[in-house]
């Protein structure tokens, strides 16, 4: 088991994790000061990258990603070898582009990495970029991440004067320059298209696919775009082997996620967990379980994006894991379990997630630009005590209007998961709303600002069927 | 910074940045010059200033202040710290002091959910803020205006 260090590191560090039998991503907890690159280097590091560019083809490299099972982070779970071979061998120049955007309501965990492992990421982006063929590196990071971002900027400087980075890297030939790239607030941007624009110096508005950024990317050349985590699994991979690696996990999942958890439990942070963990082992054993010791009362599991856990067997027993999330509706997704107790209202809930996603939507497509400002205001009026009988059968209705692939990118589709879940859960309780005129829990204390300037002029006109 | 791309254009976002560290919000005459510099027409820089959350293109305070009010942070004290920052500072949110020393925002989730309540300030987080800790915290970011430290309204200074 892993215990917790002696000096908390703000992300939870101090807390043990007895699931875990040793941090492949999160090393940073084992060994002190391993954003260090004197530290770093001492603990082995660099030494995968060495390995790799000066004793393996690229295309053993991706052979090993992809016997690994190494999974995207970001989301999606794709096989990342699978991706990476994607990327045509004939067309130069090529990118690799590591997304660092992470903006998911409930998700920390490239947080701590960025500013307590950052020499991990950088010798991940070396090996990926000698593997996909690619000489120059971007790490989109989120503006919000000031301070991160000048992390891996020292890092990076550190990195270029020991020679792990620039030309010719440890005599192999294989030259990779990488470099940082703030963005400036904008969740859309963790949309792998939606980042190339914004890094291209764009609006970051999502592309139409095909042509998908293997074979068109940035500055329409075949790019691979990875999530931090995702590449700061690399080294360990490549260190210590295929078979070490998926001797955490399970044969789907292999390996582990550090995942975030926050909300009412009792040890919020980020713990790394073999995937395949229970749900109910995340928040009872490990976090500790629920503030006050209060009852469970949903659980957003994946990020604002998913579909809501209550307080069931099938539900709490899912194994973390991204096709045991799938069998039951839901989505692993970024590794952000946001769990809220009994005293958290539905609708209030329901209404801040779609509230977040009218904010960030791009503005692009009509589903989603007028519908998450629509499902906004339905909710703000159910949860002000100004509910109307139809209420739930109107915000089915958008609902209806944004799923599937109705909007262009999946923004639109995501905004729909709070609706479904609350209807499917809660509808009592929205109902108890809507008839008797205000919210049973009093409302958010005090009530939540009714927003008027922020994203009046871009969402503009509203429907008579929401006025 | 333009070497570090095949196209200038992709340095929009970072000499936005230093634009508006230069000139506290990013007036008309920044965009013009990020604009110059790029060989980019007005309005495609405009338009980046206006899609982008963290440029302002109105006057802000000395301190940006960014409370996360997403969830789960509303249900963890984001709410409270919002009132209690609305009445210290005698605006609300989305305004900006007399003294032009603080303008306060709600924003959305900004990756410290295990920490709330928290705030961005000039993009320097704050973590745990309850609402005892709010008099001190103001009384040290009004200091450091004092003392004539360089403040960075874009974060390019921030530290933890």
């Amino acid at each position: 088991m892993t215990n917790g260090t002696a000096v908390p590191n703000g992300f939870g560090s101090e807390h043990p994790n007895p699931l875990l039998k040793e941090y492949i991503v999160l090393r940073n907890r084992a060994i002190a000061d391993l954003g260090q690159i004197d530290v770093y280097v001492g603990h082995e590091g660099y030494q995968a990258a060495r390995t790799a560019l000066t004793t393996m083809q690229p295309g053993a490299v991706i052979d090993m990603i992809k016997a690994s099972g190494l999974r995207g982070r970001g989301g999606a779970g794709f096989p990342t070898g699978m991706k990476w071979s994607f990327i045509p061998k004939d067309i130069f120049p090529k990118y690799l582009v590591c997304n660092a955007d992470e903006s998911e309501p409930g998700t920390f965990n490239n947080h701590e990495i960025i500013e307590h492992n950052p020499h991990q990421l950088v010798e991940g982006m070396i090996i990926a970029g000698f593997a996909v063929g690619s000489n120059t590196g971007y790490i989109y990071i989120r503006g919000e991440y000031a301070y991160g971002a000048r992390v891996l900027e020292r890092a990076i400087r550190e990195a270029y004067e020991r020679g792990f980075l620039g030309k010719n890297l440890w005599g192999s030939g294989f030259d990779f320059d990488l470099y940082v790239h703030r963005g400036a607030g904008a969740y859309i941007c963790g949309e792998e298209t939606a980042l190339l624009e914004s890094l291209e110096g764009k609006i970051g508005q999502p592309r139409l696919r095909p042509p998908f950024p293997a074979v068109k990317g940035l500055y329409a050349k075949p790019t691979v775009v990875n999530n931090v985590q995702t590449i700061t699994n690399v080294p360990m991979i490549v260190h210590k082997g295929v078979d070490w690696y998926r001797s955490f996990g399970t044969e789907k999942s292999p390996g582990t996620f550090a995942i975030s958890i926050s909300g009412h439990v009792k040890r919020p942070g980020n713990y790394e967990l073999p995937l395949g963990t229970t749900m109910r082992q995340f928040v009872y054993d490990i976090a500790g379980g629920i503030r006050g010791d209060r009852r469970l009362k949903f659980i957003v599991p994946g990020g604002a994006s998913t579909k809501w856990l209550v307080d069931k067997p099938e539900h709490l027993d899912v194994a973390l894991a991204w096709d045991d999330m799938r069998a039951i509706g839901t989505e692993l997704g970024s590794g952000a379990v946001i769990v809220l107790d009994e005293t958290t209202c539905a609708v209030a809930a329901a209404m801040k997630i779609d509230e977040f996603f009218k904010h960030e939507s791009c503005g692009k497509c009509s589903p989603c630009r007028e519908g998450t400002h629509f499902l906004t205001k339905v909710w703000e009026r159910i949860e002000h005590g100004h509910g109307r009988i139809g209420d739930i059968p109107l915000l089915n209705d958008i609902a209806k209007t944004m799923d599937g692939k109705n909007c262009f990118c999946l923004l639109g589709p995501s905004s729909v998961s709070a609706v479904r879940s609350a209807i499917a859960y809660f509808s009592d309780e929205i109902q108890a709303h809507i008839e008797t005129g205000r919210c049973p829990y009093g409302g958010l204390h005090p009530m939540p600002h009714v927003s008027t300037a922020e994203g009046g002029a871009r969402t503009g006109q509203t429907s008579a069927l929401v006025h | 910074m333009l070497a570090r791309y095949p196209s200038k254009r992709s340095a929009v976002l970072p000499l936005l940045y230093i634009a508006q560290d230069e000139y506290g919000f990013l007036n008309d005459r920044s965009i013009r010059e990020v604009a110059e510099i790029l060989d980019l027409p007005y309005t495609q820089v405009f338009e980046v200033v206006t899609f982008y959350s963290l440029f302002y293109d109105t006057p802000v305070g000395k301190w940006m202040l960014q409370v996360c009010d997403d969830n789960p942070c509303c249900f963890t004290g984001a709410e409270e710290l919002v009132a209690n920052l609305e009445e210290r500072l005698q605006i609300q949110a989305g305004e900006t002091t007399a003294d032009a020393l603080f303008t306060l925002q709600r924003v959305k989730c900004i990756g410290a959910c295990h920490r709330a309540p928290v705030l961005q300030a000039n993009l320097e987080f704050v973590y745990d803020l309850t609402p005892d800790k709010v008099e001190a915290m103001l009384a040290n970011f009004r200091s450091r205006v004092t003392s004539g430290e360089r403040l960075s309204i874009s974060g390019r200074l921030a530290e933890q």
